[in-house]
């Protein structure tokens, strides 16, 4: 069994606001070995990038609290670590690459700049010119020249500027990348160069990756195992095989299939699942799926299912209760 | 042969920037038949959502001419064409930016028959609205909120309610899904097909999601930096795509299938280049893994290669011009 970088065990994240108390994220456990990299696949409001803003502990302050769990990374319990502590965490063990490349670079600092910041950060005993030279290096390794350096963000395309934030998130080669949607806003001729050049860094650094996507064929590209998460809960995770092979899924991952337009196959008509998100303000009682459910039973309304674990497999459902 | 119900001769928009002439739409021909959907695919900035705007005179084309049922509607005068837009409609990308924040949603419906006058008196507008909601799927309470108060989904309805309340024969659809869910991106599918069926609708369906354009339309377009390099039915498109920059854009898009993880896809290299004072000789030729010399000299035209399958593309011309 290979070695565990990162267990969360029952996280919950709650968001309180004067008008009502948002419940984010909803008892999640996950586990990612060294080298790995997981898929988290989930809608709009499913509680992606708050786990992910919670293992960086960038959740907005005071209005998001982490109110029960822990996130264990490397025997460090990220729930209780000081802001001191966070910041020598960030950048150096764990970095994150966001999802609007067009915002989230500094747009006053040339890029050169903003990646040395974070061995300014990290790297104390490097000299300036140990670091200048490590800033071309890295630039190289994401397929920019070095003479760009001293360019600004705006010179950038959207998909030259992805490459400038992930050789940020790159430069102390941290052992966890969370990656919040880095391909979504961009074409898809120019996502296919970003996500085989991100394969190809990960192997070769032997990094860990949670990479948060909606995109089920980005997932079949470039993960091992997948999550899927529904209102703040993980209802089905297991190896890619499972999930794309398996016989057996939560009924929302089927709706999820169901909903793509299949490129191989001529349908008339897609199999949306009905109704909407529920609202997570006041989420229901029981399956937390069960109003949009095709398969719902009495149980399903009262009680909240259990793991049922098929050796890789674990799928949050009562249909599959022994 | 019937009239088609829409067709471009040429059309052109051009854009004046400080920098040049931006060359939006160059010298497009189109030909859309009553009832049937054509898709216009294409990466960010080649020009599709103009061309959508230019054939409904949301921006006046630079030259050229759209044809409505054999009509030049270039010519028309103002009153002429108030006339006219009722048959022609527009549902726009952006549910959250497309409807006024301070109307209710019986207001937003109803505005387009209170400009045409196509109702006599407050009852039938009233009977009208109501219809057209439940038609679209929105419940009837909701019949005075305002657009904040609802999800993406929603607002997207409120969109096509508002498309269709002057009985439109053409609609524009401008990446009408791509902002929202996927399972809820399923279910306005499902809905703009029913209402094609239903009405008998004629669409013109713009998106940069092949797998969408695919399981919608017809025909397809194929657009790059402002010209169309292929146009054949949606079948044809896939079974035999003959342009190199189709082959690319359908090889980038990521499969939710395995298979697709362990063949080592050829990936196109580059960006695209500038639309501002293109250079002569085909636009994708900088891009092109099959590039000759001819391609950056002359003007490749959109000549039909087999029935009904048009490319521009010099490796489909006589020998001796390559």
């Amino acid at each position: 069994m290979s070695e565990k970088l990162v267990e969360i065990k029952d996280l919950n994240v709650v968001y309180k606001t004067d008008e009502a108390t948002v419940y984010a994220v909803n008892g999640l456990n996950l586990t990612l070995n060294k080298g790995e990299t997981l898929g988290l696949v989930g809608e709009t409001g499913a509680g992606k990038t708050t786990t992910a803003l919670s293992i960086m502990q960038l959740l907005p302050e005071k209005v998001g609290i982490i109110n029960q769990g822990q996130i264990i990374l490397d025997d460090i319990d990220i729930t209780r670590a000081t802001e001191a502590d966070m910041r020598l965490i960030r950048g150096e063990r764990v970095s994150m690459i966001f999802q609007d490349p067009m915002t989230s670079l500094n747009p006053i600092l040339t890029v050169g700049e903003q990646i040395s910041e974070v061995l300014e950060l990290h790297r104390l005993e490097m000299s300036q010119d140990q670091k200048a030279k490590r800033v071309d290096e890295i630039l190289e390794l994401v397929g920019l020249s070095a003479d760009r350096k001293h360019e600004y963000p705006h010179q950038f395309s959207g998909g030259m500027k992805q490459r400038v934030v992930i050789a940020m998130a790159l430069a102390c080669e941290p052992k966890l990348i969370l990656a919040d949607e880095p391909t979504t806003a961009l074409d898809v001729t120019i996502q296919a160069q970003i996500l085989k050049m991100m394969k190809e860094l990960k192997t070769r650094l032997n990094t860990s990756m949670i990479f948060i996507t909606h995109d089920l064929g980005v997932v079949a590209q470039i993960c091992d195992r997948v999550a899927i998460m529904y209102a703040g809960e993980i209802i089905e995770i297991g190896t890619t095989e499972d999930i794309f092979e398996g016989e057996h899924h939560h009924p929302y991952t089927d709706g999820l299939f169901g909903s793509i337009p299949d490129m191989t196959k001529m349908t008339r008509r897609l199999s949306p699942i009905e109704g909407l998100m529920p609202d997570p303000t006041d989420p229901p009682k029981g399956c937390k799926f069960h109003p949009r459910c095709p398969h719902c039973m009495e149980i399903c309304k009262t009680k909240n299912p259990q793991n049922n674990v098929f050796s890789t497999h674990t799928i949050k459902c009562h249909l599959f209760a022994n | 042969m019937s009239v088609p119900l829409i067709e471009t001769k040429g059309l052109k928009k051009y854009f004046k920037t400080p920098k040049g002439e931006l060359h939006a739409v160059d010298d497009v021909n189109l030909k859309i038949e009553k009832g049937n959907t054509l898709g216009v695919v294409g990466e960010s900035g080649c020009g599709k959502s103009t061309l959508g705007r230019a054939i409904l005179r949301l921006v006046e084309p630079t030259g050229g001419e759209v044809l409505y049922n054999g009509q030049n509607i270039i010519n028309y005068n103002s009153k002429q064409m108030m006339e006219i837009r009722k048959d022609l409609q527009i549902i726009f990308q952006d549910p959250y930016a497309s409807l006024n924040p301070r109307m209710t949603i019986s207001e937003i419906i109803a505005e387009p028959m209170i400009v045409c006058k196509t109702v006599r008196n407050r009852k039938d507008m009233n009977d009208k609205v109501y219809k057209l909601m439940e038609t679209v799927g929105l419940a009837e309470r909701l019949i005075n909120t305002y657009p904040h108060e609802l999800d993406g989904g929603r607002r997207q309805r409120i969109g096509i309610a508002r498309a269709l309340a002057l009985d439109p024969e053409f609609i524009v659809c401008d990446e009408p899904v791509s902002a929202l869910d996927v399972s809820i991106q399923a279910q306005i599918l499902n809905l703009l097909m029913d209402l094609q069926d239903e009405r008998g609708l004629t669409y013109m369906f713009i998106t940069h999601d092949l797998s969408v354009v695919k399981h919608i339309s017809k025909d397809i377009a194929v657009m790059y930096l402002g010209q169309c390099v292929e146009r054949t039915s949606s079948t044809d498109l896939f079974r035999n795509p003959m342009h190199p920059y189709t082959q690319a854009l359908i090889k980038a898009i990521p499969a939710p299938h395995l298979r697709s993880k362990t063949q080592e896809d050829e990936i196109i290299k580059g960006e695209i280049t500038s639309p501002i004072n293109p250079k002569p000789g085909c636009r994708f030729a900088a891009r092109c893994p099959k590039a000759g010399k001819a391609c950056s000299e002359t003007n490749v035209e959109l000549r039909e290669i087999e029935s009904g399958h048009f490319v521009a593309c010099t490796l489909y011309c006589e020998p001796g011009i390559r």
